[in-house]
């Protein structure tokens, strides 16, 4: 227990670490930006009327101040990371003066959910037939898989989704390709609205799924496919162990421990997948808010999606770290 | 060099199919030096021909024949891969080996900044460059981006190697007969990484090349430069698919998962070829 809670005490300075530099990192280079918000917004309101210079510098001095502009960069940096805690990064552009942070969270738990799902989907799924693959080496089926595997696995998320949007959009209109849910489904805990949100996210879902599981099948195919060999398998057949346990107990199991850890990895790149699958399929969460927030010129926005996604992408891995020593009893630390 | 090459062609059919699609492509992104019209020129040729024997790839709706414009459009993209690829190679070699043989704190240190640089999700970072940077995100600035995030995995494993080599024979010969650190990396380590190195390689020039596509194809790089991503970005702002332009898509699609599988059997295989396990299956069998 101790050697435990040493491990997830090292494992949570990581994290600190982590997100403490993916976050300094987004708002040092969301500060190079030559776009101020602030000339921005006084562009939009004094357009198309006329306003008398000290009313502008008036409205300017304001804005600086409530976008906390005002002060040298290193308070400002300082400032950030007070108002990060706090959850409160200020006033987005683009839905003026609604919180940036309000934005955000309502778009996050789209993302999680999908990703959520899909990881939970994709892993399991690639990882078991990877692993049957891997111990039945004849069989046709598995073959045939693999071969699939190998040609979906490489192309990126983009031009996936992107064929599932001709397919079932263009050549064969059965799914929704746009959207979180159907326009006339009034949002709230109705079974109605959560099949609507259901059938919406088939098409989401399964993209990710389709290019995410090729990696976890192959991987676990090859390590499987070199634990078969080991002494104790061998052992364990002669000694006539049921086929089923040998495959799951003793095999995959087995292998399973470093695809967990190729998961903490992996996680970064899915959630980037994930962004993009968001915009290809207009799903209203974190991707779609980002590229939004991108084309209307919004810098606190930006940053704050930013920063929520260093976080909860770091968090996650914290979480799969922590499932770990539960899968592999070895690894009490590391 | 030359007969594992042979080798690998021999026994491997991965590796020989993966060698074909690359060098396909290769071939093609090579013709751009012939092309008799002008990269970034439009409304050369007549818009919206379908593939002929005239216009092999058919024209598209800004007037420029596909051919040309996809066999730039393929070498500025292998260009920008090939230079992350080398770039982050030279990071992730040196941080690898330097980790690995040097162990100790500077293990410690290198390996912390390292997970943090795994653990980073790169795609809002680089939506942050583009949108700091705008239109001067071109190839190049891009490249350089991306080989600074992309490193760190690769890193890790090389490390793994070296932590091995640490301890063997001719490693304390070296130190023995006064070879420095830096020479013993170079000269006594660097040869037993290479495999790593070129497989990592492959998959590295896939990952690079992944994002390229999607940040061109959501407008996110200087869209006027032909890029396999940008010319995407063009046939979806004519809504090609809809008016019924599909060569403008489906035909760059094709080429680019050609590219993309054929790059991911040249790094599987080559992977394959390092682990003797599994080459040794591959022979007897």
């Amino acid at each position: 227990m101790r050697a435990y809670l040493l491990f997830a005490l090292k494992r949570l300075l990581q994290l600190t670490a982590v997100v403490f530099a993916g976050v300094s990192a987004a708002f040092f280079i969301s500060r190079l930006s030559p776009i101020s918000p602030v000339e921005s917004i006084i562009g939009r309101v004094s357009g198309n009327s006329s306003f008398s210079p000290q009313a502008i510098e008036s409205l300017r001095s304001t804005l600086n101040e409530l976008f906390g502009l005002n002060i040298p960069l290193h308070e400002q940096y300082f400032n950030f990371l007070g108002r990060l805690i706090v959850g409160d990064l200020g006033p987005s552009l683009i839905a003026f003066p609604t919180p940036a942070m309000q934005l955000v969270m309502l778009a996050l738990p789209w993302t999680v959910g999908l990703l959520t799902v899909s990881i939970i989907i994709t892993w399991l799924l690639g990882n078991i037939l990877g692993g049957l693959a891997g111990y039945y080496q004849n069989s046709r089926l598995l073959k045939a898989f693999g071969v699939l595997a190998i040609g979906v696995q490489p192309i990126p998320y983009y031009i996936v989704a992107f064929l599932m949007v001709i397919i079932f959009g263009f050549l064969w209109p059965v799914l929704p390709i746009s959207g979180g849910f159907s326009m006339n489904v009034r949002p709230g805990w109705t079974p109605q609205f959560i099949l609507s949100i259901l059938h919406h996210s088939i098409l989401p879902a399964t993209s990710l799924v389709l290019v995410g599981m090729g990696t976890w099948f192959l991987g676990m195919r090859s390590l499987v496919s070199n634990i078969v060999t080991e002494d104790y398998v061998t052992y364990a057949e002669i000694a006539g162990v049921k086929e089923e346990r040998i495959v799951g107990s003793y095999v995959i199991r087995n292998a399973l421990v470093p695809q967990l850890t190729a998961l903490a990895m992996a996680l970064g790149g899915i959630f980037s997948g994930t962004i993009i699958t968001e915009q290809v399929f207009s799903y209203p969460g974190l991707g779609t808010l980002l590229i939004r927030a991108v084309n209307g010129g919004d810098s606190t926005l930006v940053l704050a999606v930013s920063s929520v996604a260093v976080i909860a992408v770091a968090s996650a891995i914290f979480v799969i770290d922590m499932i770990h020593p539960l899968l592999d009893p070895r690894v009490k630390v590391e | 060099m030359l007969s594992v090459f042979k080798d690998l062609i021999r026994y491997n059919r991965e590796f020989t199919i993966g060698l074909l699609l690359v060098s396909l492509i290769v071939i093609f992104a090579c013709l751009s030096f012939f092309s008799p019209y002008p990269a970034q020129d439009i409304y050369v040729v007549i818009p919206d021909q379908p593939p002929s024997w005239q216009y092999w790839f058919g024209t598209n709706s800004r007037g420029q024949d596909l051919f040309w414009q996809l066999s730039f459009a393929f070498r500025n993209t292998l260009t920008f891969g090939i230079i992350v690829a080398v770039l982050s190679r030279l990071i992730s070699i040196t941080i690898g080996l330097a980790s690995g043989y040097l162990g100790g704190w500077v293990d410690r240190i290198l390996m912390f900044f390292n997970d943090i640089f795994v653990a980073i999700p790169i795609f809002p970072i680089l939506i942050l460059f583009y949108f700091v940077l705008r239109s001067d995100l071109n190839t190049y600035t891009l490249a350089v981006i991306m080989a600074c995030l992309g490193w760190a995995f690769d890193a890790r494993l090389i490390r793994s190697v070296a932590l091995g080599l640490r301890f063997r024979e001719f490693t304390r010969q070296a130190i023995f007969a006064g070879m420095s650190p830096r020479k013993i990396m170079m000269e006594e380590h660097l040869p037993y990484v290479m495999p790593i190195v070129f497989s990592t390689a492959m998959a590295n020039m896939i990952w690079s090349i992944g994002f390229e596509v999607t940040l061109a194809v959501l407008g996110f790089t200087n869209i006027n430069i032909p890029t396999v991503g940008t010319a995407l970005y063009w046939a979806n702002n004519h809504s090609a698919m809809v008016v019924g332009v599909w060569w403008w898509i489906i035909i760059p699609v094709v080429l680019l998962v050609m590219m993309f599988l054929g790059l991911f059997l040249l790094a599987v295989s080559i992977n394959e070829y390092i682990d003797p396990r599994s080459r040794l299956r591959r022979m007897g069998s």
